[in-house]
């Protein structure tokens, strides 16, 4: 954004994020003894490692990242991965739950809520004590769900991992509180005041790479209960009689490939992602299928750690 | 009046460069909204949110089943539904916390904090202002100016936000009546005077019905003003205002990739800074010259407030997190004492004198309060008189710092003027604060930095400076062992100087007597001096009774770690009062000298002194031989 800031008469609402968004990771970085970032690989994750990049410059940010691995991820997320973990000379760490490698837990057999919590909760929390960070990054916004417009930039999660919403400190002016006991660590949402709308015209803005599947093109799927699912690799169940078909589709959000919904798009630039985005009618999160399992799920879960 | 619309759908379809870079240039609003479940506040948000297009489909489905299932507007929307998060709210129908929404206009983009009413909720409230530019206070056109709405305006007033709306809703239930409008607007503006409230825009609505909002309403011919929606795209944001101030940076962390870069990366509070700015590093008072500033897209010609930078200067500078890089000529004061307005907001009490964290700009300090001045009863404003702080309680205080801080009054300057209180031990953020002046006047005194420093004339005299505090009872051996100790170290080279307890009255304090008083004066002026000396590079020996522990605690703190070394030269009153060489106990037994120590007045003994030397085992020549041997073996 170097053009808007050259004697710039008034900053815009995106150089205020972004110099916001740094502000907090800095804080971090000054204040934690072992933070890490979470990257998740997709455009909200991209922002994050961008960001952290102009943080920090000319040194490399200062911690690793972490991928809590589901294995089920689309091929073309791992692919990214490597590419940006080689780009910017982070240290990555990849953390697969043992105990759900061991016992092969997917999708399929075992439905999406024990494999989201298996994998992803469980896995996360290993990581993190694992590892003994105690200041996580995540890219979680206040505007995709009701209950994280009440998140606090900085979280704070019990020796157990728990989030208690009574517990929470209130951060006033740009103040952030980072004190805590032995045991105890923090999640922080360095993106938490960012829209859809805001990542997307960031990413343009500032030309981020972003996983190529959020852009249109012909891929296998398969329909169920009005979902498009995408058969990314030979470990796709298929019901009798159901034969993939090449369908134009894109993601809005990206997960385990069995669990995202694609929706049929024409949209293969970024500039025809955001026109299709500003121009649609339903919220992001409708694709991502781990927040119809139940009312007020998202809040439950991450009372449970995910998040 | 057409509509604000999430963007002009024309414009994205046809043109969607055309639309992104119209949309890059839109500014940020932050707003609070102020008022109760009853008031319509949760409707208003959720009508603002509604009519900028920011509700999609699949949300408005699961709105309108939630509007028949748990509404309270029968079969219409109830917008109330879209706001309140949490699961617990949404039993009690209350909302509890601060919830952050977003939506945004083809003008600007807002960010609305939305908190609790009730009186037992005014730290979320206070939370939800801080970093506010506008706010909207709600009013009930049926009920008029309450207890709460001044509650909220105090509250909007004591955290500085600079524009208020006053939205009276619910027109439609008092049939759009412009004369009770007019009466409300009257009253509050009344209010409003009283507590500094200046810019006030009242709009006459109806969050339910949409009057107002986004379109102006066909029911209030009477009035000619902006909609809501037009007045928050259109009002001067507050924050614009900080470029015009002189340049302040606090130094959140320094950026040092490899030996031959030294950044130091912060977000700028207040000014513009350029390289080749003269600037001035608090509280060091060390001055250097920008030389770059540093980002990954370049380097920067101009920074401005509200950007976070990374800067280099010219000189190498010892500058750590918390300090305040500030324009040379115009630096912020420092201080270690405040006059301050506090909210509590903690469930455990507030007691002055006990330390508390206190987190302001990159900075962490102790802090405690050691007078609440007078507590506000927040519904009448009255003044009242208190020891401790309760929640939710606000109150004027004098608070006190383990050392000095760069600062801004809040007024001018929120990022240098408001802070938080920590609990040491549950880590809690337990207060808000804001500084409204500092309590000295020596606040505006910098200390001068000199390019030749404490380590530079210590390592020409090879020595390292220090003060050696010799404490003990009149008649102990204090000035004979301080005598020799001097001579010992002088036929070793080292540079030293002895401040005698007799010899500093007959000058610098010939004015100050022997009351607790003067006493504590007394070693107040002896440990400043001995602090100029060791910042000179001497070794000081002083020779005083110093009777109290919090003097010496305090000169031992004006020093640096290390420098302070705590000599106990220990004697019982009976030995000392047997020698009594200058006949001292004699006279203060006959009751001619007031407030001898170890007669009529305390000798507090220390607790842990760097070194002991009893008397009444030890020569005076061996007593000052251990005290040169000591010193020695610490280099």
């Amino acid at each position: 954004m170097q053009s808007e800031t050259l004697s710039p008469s008034r900053l815009t609402h995106l150089q205020r994020l972004e110099a916001e968004s740094i502000h907090i990771m800095r804080e971090v970085a000054a204040e934690a003894e072992r933070p890490v970032m979470m990257y998740s690989i997709g455009k909200d994750s991209a922002v994050m490692l961008h960001l952290a990049a102009k943080a920090f410059f000319p040194s490399r940010p200062p911690f690793p990242l972490l991928h809590v691995d589901t294995t089920w991820k689309f091929q073309a997320m791992y692919e990214m991965r490597a590419k940006m973990a080689e780009k910017l000379g982070m240290e990555l760490i990849v953390h697969k739950n043992p105990e759900a490698e061991a016992r092969g837990i997917n999708p399929f057999d075992h439905g999406s809520a024990l494999h989201t919590d298996m994998w992803k909760t469980e896995g996360l929390k290993q990581a993190l004590e694992m590892n003994g960070f105690d200041a996580a990054f995540g890219g979680a916004r206040r505007d995709e769900e009701k209950s994280r417009a009440k998140e606090r930039v900085f979280s704070f999660r019990s020796a157990n991992q728990r989030w208690d919403p009574k517990s929470q400190r209130p951060e006033l002016w740009k103040l952030y509180n980072s004190r805590k006991a032995p045991g105890e660590s923090i999640r922080v949402f360095p993106i938490s005041n960012w829209t859809e709308l805001d990542i997307w015209q960031y990413i343009h803005l500032e030309k981020i790479p972003i996983v190529p599947l959020y852009f249109a093109a012909l891929r296998p799927v398969v329909e169920r209960d009005g979902t498009l699912i995408m058969v990314d690799d030979d470990r796709m169940r298929l019901n009798p009689g159901e034969v993939p078909q090449m369908r134009k589709v894109r993601f809005r959000t990206l997960g385990c490939y069995p669990l995202s919904g694609a929706v049929e798009s024409e949209a293969e630039t970024l500039t025809a992602v955001i026109q299709e985005m500003l121009l649609t009618t339903t919220s992001e999160r409708q694709g991502r299928m781990i927040d119809h399992d139940q009312a007020a799920s998202m809040e439950k879960k991450k009372q449970e750690g995910y998040f | 009046m057409s509509v604000q619309t999430y963007g002009n759908t024309d414009l994205i379809a046809e043109d969607i460069e055309g639309y992104l870079v119209q949309h890059q240039h839109k500014s940020l609003l932050r707003f609070i909204t102020c008022g109760s479940v009853d008031d319509g506040k949760s409707t208003l948000i959720g009508r603002l949110l509604y009519d900028s297009k920011m509700i999609f489909e699949d949300q408005m489905a699961a709105l309108e089943a939630d509007s028949k299932k748990v509404g309270t507007q029968g079969d219409d929307i109830d917008f109330a539904l879209l706001v309140d998060g949490l699961a617990a709210e949404r039993e009690q129908g209350i909302t509890i916390d601060v919830a952050y929404r977003f939506f945004s206009t083809d003008r600007r983009k807002f960010i609305v904090a939305d908190t609790p009413g009730h009186e037992q909720y005014t730290r979320n409230m206070v939370t939800g202002a801080s970093t506010a530019d506008l706010a909207v206070i709600l009013i009930d056109a049926r009920k008029g100016v309450l207890t709460q709405t001044r509650r909220h305006s105090f509250l909007v007033s004591l955290l500085g936000i600079p524009q208020v709306v006053l939205a009276v809703n619910k027109m439609d239930l008092v049939g759009w009546d412009q004369a009770i409008f007019d009466q409300i607007v009257a009253d509050y503006r009344q209010f409003a005077a009283e507590i500094g409230l200046k810019d006030i825009l009242a709009i006459p609505i109806s969050g339910l019905k949409g009057d107002n909002i986004a379109t102006a309403s066909d029911q209030t011919p009477w009035y000619d003003g902006p909609t809501l929606m037009t007045h928050l795209e259109t009002v001067e944001i507050g924050e614009d205002r900080m470029r015009t101030m002189p340049f302040r940076m606090p130094v959140q962390w320094v950026n040092r990739p490899n030996l031959d870069f030294r950044g130091f990366s912060g977000l700028i509070s207040s000014g513009r800074v350029a390289p080749g700015d003269q600037i001035r590093v608090l509280p060091s008072g060390r001055t250097s010259t920008i030389s770059r500033i540093v980002t990954l897209d370049g380097d920067l010609e101009e920074a401005v407030a509200g950007q976070s930078v990374t800067l280099t200067l010219e000189d190498e500078v010892d500058i750590s997190r918390g300090d305040v890089i500030a324009v040379s000529d115009h630096p912020p004061e420092v201080a270690d004492q405040f006059e301050i307005n506090l909210v509590w907001m903690s469930e455990e009490r507030l007691f002055p004198g006990r330390p508390y964290w206190m987190k302001i700009g990159a900075k962490l300090v102790s802090a405690q309060v050691t007078e609440i001045k007078h507590k506000v009863n927040v519904n009448t404003l009255e003044h009242l008189a208190g020891k401790a702080l309760e929640l939710n309680e606000i109150a004027v205080c004098n608070l006190s710092l383990d050392q000095a801080i760069p600062f801004e009054a809040y007024e001018a300057d929120k990022d240098l003027g408001g802070f938080i209180l920590i609990d040491r031990i549950s880590n809690a953020t337990v207060a808000a604060g804001m500084i409204k002046f500092a309590l000295r006047r020596s606040s505006n005194i910098h200390w001068q930095a000199t390019d030749v420093d404490k380590a530079a004339r210590a390592a020409a005299k090879s020595q390292t400076g220090r003060v050696i505090w010799l404490t003990g009872l009149s008649g102990a051996g204090k000035s004979t062992i301080a005598n020799l100790v001097e001579k010992r170290l002088h036929a070793l080279g080292r540079h030293t100087y002895l401040l005698d307890g007799d010899n500093v009255r007959h000058g610098l304090n010939r004015d100050l007597g022997f009351t607790e008083e003067d006493r504590v004066e007394n070693i107040r002026r002896v440990a400043e001096v001995s602090k100029l000396m060791v910042d000179a590079g001497l070794i000081v020996l002083t020779a005083f009774i110093s009777p109290f522990r919090s003097e010496r605690r305090m000169a031992r703190e004006i020093l640096s770690d290390g420098e302070f070394i705590e000599v106990y030269v220990q004697t019982p009153l009976a030995v000392a009062e047997s020698r009594d060489v200058k006949g001292l106990y004699k006279k203060a037994r006959a009751g001619e000298l007031k407030n001898f120590t170890g007669v009529d007045s305390p000798y507090e003994e220390p607790e842990n002194p760097e070194l002991i030397v009893d008397t009444t085992t030890l020569s005076a020549v061996d007593a000052a031989e251990r005290i040169v041997e000591w010193l020695e073996s610490q280099g």
